[in-house]
């Protein structure tokens, strides 16, 4: 059984970092469509493998967050990223390994993956 | 259809969210002996009407306006149906609601479980505005996640926060393994 006590350790480690880590203008935000039709076509393990990569990568500036269903269920796993001061980027029928390409040329070198974007496939 | 039990779950527990709930109670339990496998997912959000309750395992019926079909009641009934299993739905205004879906646990129909840890650590992690309290019960043996626990223990540090997202998955991860020794459910 984990015990609760490694969670103190952790509360005791962050308390301090607390104020560093609060939201800035900078933030970019990726958006996961976690509706029936994302969940369906896989927009879990989407999910996961993003924050997890944001977490390793220790993109401090990045936050994800879950959405509903926008309507283009047949384009589902859908990932937005948005930027402060750019246009948002939509990422169509998406896979785990095409979202830690995403994570390593989008987010960490703000160069979009062009070939996953809605604007690409839609022709 | 969802390949996964756990993304069943996921889905409907979306509908709680949806619901203004701010504490979602979530129970696993596997029954060898009885041959069952019991889902509920119980929230303290708005409720429905009954006239919106009988529509709702209708897949024509949906409260949101992006598109016309709502699917996820459905998915999650016929999966449990399929298996000579039962599905009900109770829910009062202003109360909250509380779906319940039971399977035949050895039924060839029956959808594997799947990856409860995920949905639960994606639920808690993504909606750090809401307690939720998970319990996985097998047999005679079950552990049971409370945030509300976790929280008391944090203070302001957030459930998301990369330390305490990693502690909320293996403390999901370990507390399964010693409750049903790595059973394939």
């Amino acid at each position: 059984m984990k015990s609760l006590e490694e969670l103190k350790a952790i509360r005791e480690k962050m308390q301090g970092q607390i104020g560093i880590r609060s939201e800035s203008s900078d933030q970019t935000r990726v958006i996961v469509g976690m509706a029936t039709c994302g969940i369906a076509s896989g927009a879990r393990p989407v999910l996961t493998a993003l924050s997890d990569a944001i977490q390793t990568k220790g993109l401090t500036n990045v936050s994800v967050t879950q959405t509903g269903c926008i309507g283009l269920c047949q384009y589902e796993p859908i990932v937005e990223v948005l930027e402060p001061g750019k246009d948002k980027v939509t990422y169509v029928k998406m896979t785990p390994e095409k979202a830690l390409e995403v994570v390593e040329q989008h987010l960490i070198h703000g160069q979009a993956v062009k070939k996953y974007t809605i604007s690409e496939i839609l022709g | 259809m969802m390949t996964e039990l756990s993304l069943n779950v996921l889905d409907v527990a979306n509908n709680s969210i949806r619901a203004g709930a701010d504490l979602i109670e979530i129970i696993v339990q596997i029954q060898r002996e009885l041959d069952t496998l019991t889902i509920t997912i119980a929230d303290n959000g708005c409720g429905m009407t009954k006239e919106q309750l009988q529509k709702v395992e209708d897949p024509f019926f949906t409260t949101r306006t992006t598109r016309k079909i709502g699917l996820g009641v459905p998915f999650f009934k016929m999966a449990a149906l399929s298996t000579g299993g039962t599905f009900r739905i109770v829910s009062t205004v202003g109360v909250g609601t509380t779906v319940i879906a039971q399977f035949k646990l050895s039924h060839i129909d029956r959808m594997p479980l799947g990856d409860m840890n995920s949905t639960i650590h994606t639920l808690i992690t993504l909606n750090t505005q809401i307690n939720f309290v998970y319990t996985y019960q097998f047999d005679c043996n079950q552990f049971t996640l409370n945030t509300r626990e976790f929280r008391e223990i944090l203070n302001d540090v957030p459930l998301n926060s990369p330390e305490v997202s990693e502690y909320i998955k293996e403390f999901l991860e370990e507390n399964q393994n010693e409750t049903d020794g790595g059973y394939l459910v």
